[in-house]
């Protein structure tokens, strides 16, 4: 991304924004990901008209009943069906997954960027402290705030979007140290332009496309510890959809019902999948320079 | 070796204030507990005096910072508490769990790093072939499994179908080897899987970028056979590089531990800090979570030191 104009919506711009774009509709990898990912989010925005079935309903006649035409994907030990709590379960995966990457770039931008750009005590204070977040292992980390907060969707996505808080303060913050000493940005200054000003309208443009990138990687982290925090019993309570419930549940019928874990793992895998493909497409088509 | 010494020396300084801000992160884990932690570790229901006993122990009728000063001045000599459910010394608990995750987490490294590094390097080598894209779509699937489907995955395949190897269990590695090696193979396989995945994907980006540059140009101009070219040149200068990515990835496996050993009753730390969840044994999760964040803060450390060491240039600057 260009550095050297003053206006980030100016005409020389957009022709930078068109190559991007058509370096990532060129990348077929890429545009697999962004299908999956839309489909993902589709489902899960649009998931009570996807399917009519109550994920939650048992029906102690039909336990861990195989594929059929009543159950597309079978049901559960508790007769629930397993298509209704996977369409549902992707509905939780996916606004979990959005609310703590929004959450992370909420408090995590502004934190980076006051560290980048005021320097000094204040850089040093505010990024040991995101150093000491960024040592525990994320898992561990979501794992004991999320014993602070109690189970739930509500202390799930808090704990995840603090333990990506880091990163993305981190990321924002050596875009803004590397684009301050620019010549555009002291232009900038020339101009009178205050601190605040010079460093939302010149400098923070600069940080999307690495921050893009950083979202749809965390993306796909967060969704995989919402369903992991799930699996350990210590996420979503029951009887609430969740894959990783769902694949927690299912390890109990794994010679039973095989049908009960694959469903789950598979819809998981392929949303990671999904998000990781994106990602890289976004990398490859923000910075060529990355690109093999 | 004074640049090295210089630069551990400063790397080991602003440590301090890390390892101090850390313990606050974990000391709050306790003190943050909504509404009396008392209750909530005991539940609502205990007796007085066990209530009182342990309100003193965890001395919660001090003022806060008191409450810390203590507290980390207990850690300071390897007190983490006592164990509520247990009645036993936490540290005693790591102390006796820690190995299995050691065990766990340098098995699954091992296997990662056999698996990374050809597929990594003959991925980068045959460049835009069939071997290639087999490598990056295994990669890729490597990254995006979860470790808590592949493990079940796994357990379907070799344990209840084939019945090659235990589904869950764990022996221990002095008394009877050959039976730890097959209750290992499985969920090390699956904690690895992740770890192979990353790395193939960075040591085939490094060696790529090494292989475009000018003196490997000149290696070759030279008449160098391609694999002299690979091997001694770009190999050597992209692994310098890679050696970085073990520290962050310690610091996943660790995580990832959790997951798996609960997959495969695999009796470690992340066992002990679920099952401290679940019995909300705070001190048990404290000790767990703060040995942990130590050891991936040491082996980051390690690892730098290790890539100034390796880089001339980094010593010299």
């Amino acid at each position: 991304m260009s550095s050297s104009t003053l206006d980030s919506g100016s005409p020389e711009r957009r022709p930078e924004r068109s190559r991007t774009l058509g370096r990532l509709t060129r990348s077929r990898l890429a545009l697999v990901g962004l299908a999956i990912v839309g489909l993902t989010a589709l489902v899960g925005l649009l998931a009570p008209i996807f399917v009519t079935a109550d994920p939650v309903a048992m029906d102690f006649g039909a336990l861990l009943k195989g594929p059929s035409r009543a159950h597309w994907l079978g049901t559960d030990q508790f007769g629930r069906d397993v298509l209704a709590r996977l369409v549902w379960g992707a509905r939780l995966s996916v606004s979990i997954g959005a609310a703590a990457v929004a959450l992370a770039l909420v408090v995590g931008v502004p934190i980076g960027a006051l560290s980048g750009y005021a320097g000094g005590a204040v850089d040093s204070v505010l990024m040991r402290c995101m150093d000491a977040l960024l040592a525990f292992p994320a898992l561990l980390l979501a794992l004991g705030l999320v014993a602070i907060m109690g189970p739930g969707s509500t202390s799930t996505t808090l704990a995840i979007g603090i333990v990506y808080m880091p990163g993305v303060a981190r990321l924002t913050r050596g875009v803004v140290l590397a684009e301050r000493p620019q010549e555009y940005v002291q232009a900038a200054h020339a101009l009178g332009q205050r601190d605040r000003w010079v460093l939302a309208r010149h400098i923070m443009p600069n940080c999307v496309s690495a921050l893009l990138v950083q979202a749809s990687v965390n993306f796909a982290n967060a969704m995989v510890i919402e369903a992991g925090l799930s699996f350990l019993g210590i996420g979503t309570p029951p009887p609430t959809a969740s894959w990783g419930l769902m694949l927690n549940e299912a390890r109990a019928f794994m010679t039973s019902a095989k049908h009960v874990a694959i469903a789950p793992g598979v819809a998981i895998s392929l949303a990671v999948l999904g998000w990781n493909l994106l990602g890289d497409g976004l990398r490859d088509a923000l910075d060529p320079r990355l690109t093999d | 070796m004074s640049g090295v010494t210089t630069y551990l020396g400063g790397r080991l300084l602003g440590v301090i204030p890390m390892l101090f801000l850390m313990s606050l992160v974990v000391f709050a884990i306790v003190y943050l507990i909504p509404g009396d932690p008392v209750d909530a570790m005991l539940g609502q229901d205990a007796e007085r005096s066990a209530r009182e006993t342990l309100r003193s122990e965890l001395g919660l009728d001090q003022p806060l910072w008191r409450q810390y000063v203590s507290w980390l001045g207990r850690v300071a000599h390897g007190d983490l508490g006592r164990s509520i459910r247990a009645q036993q010394p936490v540290r005693d608990l790591i102390v006796e769990k820690l190995p299995a995750t050691l065990l766990l987490t340098t098995s699954a490294a091992v296997i990662a790093l056999l698996i990374a590094f050809p597929a990594g390097i003959v991925a980068a080598v045959k460049r835009n072939t069939l071997v290639d894209l087999l490598a990056m779509v295994g990669a890729l699937l490597g990254v995006s499994i979860p470790s808590f489907w592949s493990g079940i995955m796994l357990i379907m395949i070799f344990a209840l179908t084939l019945g090659w190897l235990p589904a869950i269990g764990y022996a221990s590695i002095t008394t009877s080897p050959g039976a730890a090696l097959r209750y290992l193979i499985l969920p090390a396989l699956t904690l690895g899987s992740v770890m192979a995945g990353s790395v193939t994907r960075q040591v085939r980006a490094q060696l790529l970028q090494e292989l475009g540059r000018d003196y490997v140009r000149t290696a070759r101009s030279k008449g160098l056979r391609e694999s002299g070219v690979v091997v001694r040149h770009a190999l050597r200068n992209s692994l310098i590089p890679a050696v970085t990515v073990l520290g962050v990835q310690f610091s996943v496996l660790l995580g990832g531990a959790v997951i798996t050993e609960q997959i495969f009753a695999w009796p470690g730390v992340g066992q002990l800090a679920v099952n401290a969840i679940v019995n909300r044994d705070y001190p048990v999760l404290q000790g767990v979570i703060l040995t942990v964040a130590l050891l991936v803060t040491l082996v980051n450390l390690a690892v730098d030191t290790l890539y100034v060491v390796l880089d001339p240039r980094l010593r010299l600057s």
